[in-house]
Order: structure tokens, then sequence, then C-alpha cells
């Protein structure tokens, strides 16, 4: 009676060890039917062998994983209602693209009357209708990875699991896969688990994201929250750029408090985020957050600086900013139009900083 | 990967072209194949059109008289033996050898390198000395009767050297390592990620291993049944040693022709028959490999 009736993966304190190290270290995590969720973090943090967990090619020391409301901890991969498109793709060399996309449908004995339509939809739906007499060794990688794709929601799976199916492309192709799998997401309906180590990718595509370091899940929320209010130092860093500061309490008044930077430059932000009892933080300042004018602006935190430093990035600049106190800061300007303010190196300029954009991440 | 650069963008095509230093690093075994392969197969070929004079002499004419001979049922039927035994012997070999092969290929690397060691030690003894071990072993006081009688297994002892089990048990022996280790070579290569693709895919063990390992190691199991099948066929010793003459292979027969009945000729055009099965055979395998590979 326990299992809400949306949830399509239950994974309860789930723990895998190889030898002495833990891969994933007591997990827990729900994921709704129709969801896209990604498991994003640093090569080695233990989300591929999450994601394998699922699969069925590694069992659970301990926990249990349900499916749909059904355990599976134990199951092997062929008893399993997923499918996984496989980094490295994993297409059959021996057979052409029809018969690897009608692999899974012959394992399940699918009669060839119903299994030939469905080969085709689902070829057309990755565009691929002309290329079903080739070998893999015939097409270019982003066909292939179309392949791999067809291969796997032909078998109509209850979750679709995608282990960092894009790393192997072009940026662009990457950029143009990204979107399409997002509509085939939409158009299908089904669990989407997709693991990544690319932040962008993970911010683009997914309804919600499990950023995890270490085994474990550090933060779980959307995109929005993932990237404005990190909970953690890992999730700040690794997700965008931050620059991360550490910093003493001061004072308290209602709402607000101060806190001072190591070098004495004060800083006020939301005490939301601030234990009563606690005396010192990290706090994190997305470069993009520091607003920054020849003029001095009117805000909760303006202090002045000067460009150290100026990067070009196409439409953006970005900036190594000095305050008067020292404290060295990144941050990150719209790349100007003609009508506005330029910023070069060694200029002297005013930063404003809205409390809401310092976000304290660890306290002590 | 898609854009193949143009034809121009490639090193100039004569260098890939064999120069006068690659030749000159070929000259040995060019001319050690020309003496050693070449002359003796045209010898061979010139000589199946001969015909014998009375003390085993070659008479040079022009006869296709040994090639008819080829075809009487007696060579006929020594010839299907051949086959037979030779097939059996290729069978066994896959079915034992495959296990031990993959087995090897999935071990760890290090593990790997002990366990291919295994299977090469027969080597350092030579062939004959295994065989004559083997004759220790199966005959009629030898090891395996001793064990068995002393086990109570069996009142009196078996025959079992002198018959066509121990001609085929003495050549599976004998050749069980040129089926392994081609095996063991594609299995080797191949992705593990392919095995776990098919169990997604719902393909339990036994489908997986059909229609997924087996195919990706075919040219490791049809390098090794060329490998074995070819001199298990043309074999002569083993069949001399342990059937004791009295299951005759084409070896032995072609290997009679020249040392017993002196008869040159029809022993060249066995042979010649011989190397043509052999040449079929290999070129089927070839456009069938071919297919997987392309």
């Amino acid at each position: 009676m326990s299992t809400a009736p949306l949830a399509m993966i239950e994974i309860r304190d789930v723990t895998k060890r190889f030898g002495r190290f833990t891969a994933v270290d007591r997990v827990n995590l729900t994921v709704r039917a129709g969801e896209f969720i990604t498991l994003l973090g640093p090569s080695g943090c233990g989300k591929t062998t999450l994601l394998r967990l699922l699969a069925g090619f590694e069992t659970p020391d301990e926990g249990q994983i349900l499916l749909d409301g059904m355990e599976v901890s134990h199951l092997p991969p062929y008893r399993r209602n997923v499918n996984q498109v496989f980094q490295s793709y994993a297409l059959f060399p021996h057979l052409t693209v029809r018969e690897n996309v009608g692999f899974g449908l012959r394992m399940k004995n699918v009669p060839s009357a119903d299994a030939g339509p469905r080969i085709r939809d689902a070829l057309a739906m990755v565009s691929l209708d002309e290329m079903a007499d080739r070998f893999p060794h015939q097409l270019s990688g982003g066909q292939r990875q179309r392949v791999a794709l067809a291969r796997a929601i032909v078998c109509r799976p209850k979750v679709l699991l995608l282990d960092e199916p894009l790393s192997a492309l072009d940026a662009k192709l990457r950029h143009a896969m990204q979107l399409e799998l997002k509509h085939l997401h939409k158009k299908l309906g089904l669990t989407f688990v997709f693991v990544t180590h690319d932040q962008e990718e993970a911010l683009t595509m997914s309804d919600r994201i499990a950023v995890i370091n270490r085994g474990q899940i550090e933060q779980l929320g959307d995109a929005s929250e993932i990237y404005h209010k990190p909970r953690t130092a890992f999730a700040a860093d690794f997700i965008g750029q931050a620059n991360l500061l550490n910093v003493t309490v001061t004072g308290r008044n209602g709402t607000t408090a101060r806190v001072r930077l190591d070098n004495g430059l004060e800083l006020t932000v939301a005490s939301a985020g601030l234990p009563a009892a606690a005396k010192s933080a990290l706090v994190s300042i997305r470069p993009e957050k520091i607003c920054i004018s020849k003029q001095r602006m009117d805000s909760e935190n303006v202090f002045a600086a000067h460009i150290e430093e100026e990067i070009f990035r196409g439409a953006t600049d970005q900036l190594r900013l000095v305050t008067e106190q020292g404290t060295k800061l990144n941050a990150l300007v719209a790349n100007e139009s003609a009508m506005q303010e330029a910023f070069h190196e060694g200029d002297r300029v005013w930063c404003g900083l809205h409390l809401d954009d310092v976000v304290i991440v660890q306290t002590d | 990967m898609s854009a193949v650069p143009a034809e121009t963008e490639l090193a100039p095509t004569d260098s890939r072209r064999p120069g006068w230093r690659a030749w000159a690093l070929l000259a040995p075994m060019v001319l050690w194949l020309l003496a050693f392969v070449v002359v003796p197969t045209a010898i061979l070929f010139v000589y199946s059109f001969c015909e014998r004079d009375e003390v085993g002499g070659v008479i040079f004419t022009f006869t296709w008289e040994n090639y008819h001979r080829v075809f009487d049922p007696v060579y006929l039927r020594i010839f299907g033996r051949s086959v037979y035994y030779a097939g059996l012997t290729t069978v066994i070999c896959v079915v034992l050898g495959y296990p031990v092969a993959y087995y090897i290929a999935r071990a760890s690397a290090e593990r790997r390198n002990q366990l291919l060691l295994l299977v090469m030690v027969p080597f350092w003894t030579s062939f004959l000395i295994r065989t004559y071990a083997w004759i220790t072993i199966l005959k009629q006081d030898g090891l395996l009767n001793g064990l068995l009688l002393s086990m109570n297994f069996i009142t009196e002892p078996l025959g079992l050297l002198y018959t066509p089990t121990a001609v085929v048990i003495g050549l599976v022996y004998a050749y069980l390592p040129f089926m392994i280790l081609p095996i063991y070579g594609s299995a080797e290569k191949l992705d593990n990620s392919l095995i776990e693709a098919a169990h997604d895919l719902g393909a339990g063990p036994v489908r997986a291993f059909s229609s997924v390992i087996v195919p990706l190691t075919m040219p490791g199991i049809a390098a090794g049944t060329l490998l074995v099948f070819v001199p298990a066929i043309g074999m002569f010793a083993i069949t001399d040693l342990m059937g004791g003459a009295k299951v005759p292979m084409i070896g032995n027969v072609i290997q009679n022709q020249f040392l017993q009945a002196r008869d040159w000729p029809f022993g060249a055009a066995l042979g010649v028959i011989f190397m043509l099965m052999f040449a079929i055979t290999y070129v089927i395998l070839q456009s069938r490999g071919a297919r997987h590979t392309a």
C-alpha cells in the first residue's frame, strides 16, 4: 500500500560495493511515471552503476529496486521491462539496422506480422527509414545513435535508460539530439533515466536532476532549483560556474544577515538559509548574477572592484574582478552591443549583488 | 567520420606499393616458398599425369589414368572415411574447445596468460612422444584399463587401442589447441556491452549465445575448423600408431604410394585432388566469413 500509484521507479536504500569500493551508497530515489530524470555527476560518482542496477546488469548488495510497483532487485535484465541505450551504442555488427531494431521483438517472440510495422514505426521515429538494410559500420555516429534509440524504444519498455548516449557526438549534433530526445520523451510519454556528466545537457533536458557525488545523491530537484539553490558546495561547483567563498556571520537583522569574507568585504544575505547557531558558512555566487556598471547602483550589496582580466567567449565576456579588499570574483556579462557600456581590463567598476543571489551552501 | 577526405589528401599511392626495400625484406621468404612449396607442388602436378615403371621410377608421358584410379570405389571409401573422422574430430574439437576458449577470453588479463600457456604446454613435448603416451594409456594392459579394472567398473580390459575411437581420440588430442586459439582470438575481441545489449533486449543466456556470441565468434570457429580439419584429414602418424593401420585414412594411402608401393604418379594425383578439395573448402569458408566481417 505504501507505493504511490504514479511511482515508476523506487530505489530504496540501495548500496552496491565493488570489493572495498562503495559505488552506490544507501541511495533513495523515487521516479514518477513519464518523468525525465537525469543522474548527473563526475566520472566514478556511481551514476552509471545506479543505471546498471536499474537495467539488471548489477544486483544491489543492500536495499530494493521496484519497477512499477514490482520488486526487481534480483531479476536478470532479460526479465525486466526496461531497455537501455548504451554509451557505445552496442549495435550488433553482424545484423542490419532492421535486424538490430527487431532483435528485441525477436527475443520476445513477437510474430513477424506485428514486428514489421513496429520496426518501421521505430525507424521512422528516428528518421532512419532509408537505412534499414545497412550494417552499423555503414552509418555515421549520429545514425548509429538513432539506431540504438530505435532498438530500445521498439520494445515499448516502461523505462528507457540512457547511458551518456550523446557523449560520442560532436557539439552541434549533440545539441540537435538533445532536443530530439526531449521531443521523443514527450511523444512517447515514457519514463527516461538519463545519465550524464555534462551539466549543461542535464539542465537542458531534465524534469528533475539528481546530483550524484561519491555514491550518494547530493541534491534532487528541477533544473532551476539545482542551478539557483545549490544545497552543497559540490552541487554549486559542479553545475555551472560558482564563486565559492568562506564567510563569517557578523550580525542578524530579521530576514537578513550580515556576513564578512575572510579579507573584509561585507555582504547582506537572506537569513533563511542560515541556522541561528551558524557562525560561519560557505556561500555560492553565480558569475552572471554579479551586476556590473561604471555608475554606482542601488542594491543590497554594492562594492567597488577593478577588472583584472577579460576573456572573450563569444556571446559573453568573462571578467575576473578584484574587489578593493582583494577578493577575486568571476563575473559573466553579455557581450555588449554598441549601445551599452564596454568593460575592459583595468577598468574600475561598481558591482551589485541581490541578497537572494548569495546562496548559502554549507554552514558550521 | 562521415566526411571522407578527398583522395588527394592521402599519402601518394607510390608509397603503398612495395618498393625494392620491401622486396629485399621479403626475398628470403619468397625464395623459401618458391623452392619448397611452389616447385614441389609443380613437380607433384606434373607427376600426377605420368606413369610409373616396374622399379618405381617415373615415365614422363601424359595420361589421365591416375585420376581415373583416384575415383575407384576403394579410394573413394577411404576419402569418405577420412572426411568422416576428420569431420568428427573437428566437431569434437569445437564442442570441447569453445567453452575453454570462451572462458579464457573472459578471464582477467593475468589469468588469461596463464591459461593460454597451459593450452600450449603440450607443444613442448615431441608430437610422437605424446602419441606413444596415448598408446600406454589406451593399450590392453594400459593405464586406463588398469584404473577401470581396479575400480571394478569393468571385468575385462576394453579393446580401445587400434580402433577408430583411438584414432579420433588421438586426433582430437593433437589438434584441440588449434581450435582453442583462434576461437579465443575472436572471443577476446567480443565487446561485453554487446552481450549486455542482448540480455537487455530480452535474450536469455541461451539465445544471447546463439544469436550474438556465436555469430560474432564465427571467424574464430571457421579458422579453427580449417586448422583442425585440414591437417586431421591428411594425418598418417596417428592413424598408423593408434589405429594400427587397420583404419587407413587418405594420408596413409598417399604415404603408401610414395614409400611402399612406389607409385609416385598415383600418389601425386591423390595429393592434387586432396589439395583441390581444401582449396574449394577454403574458398567457401572465406566467402561465408566475408559476409560477417564486411
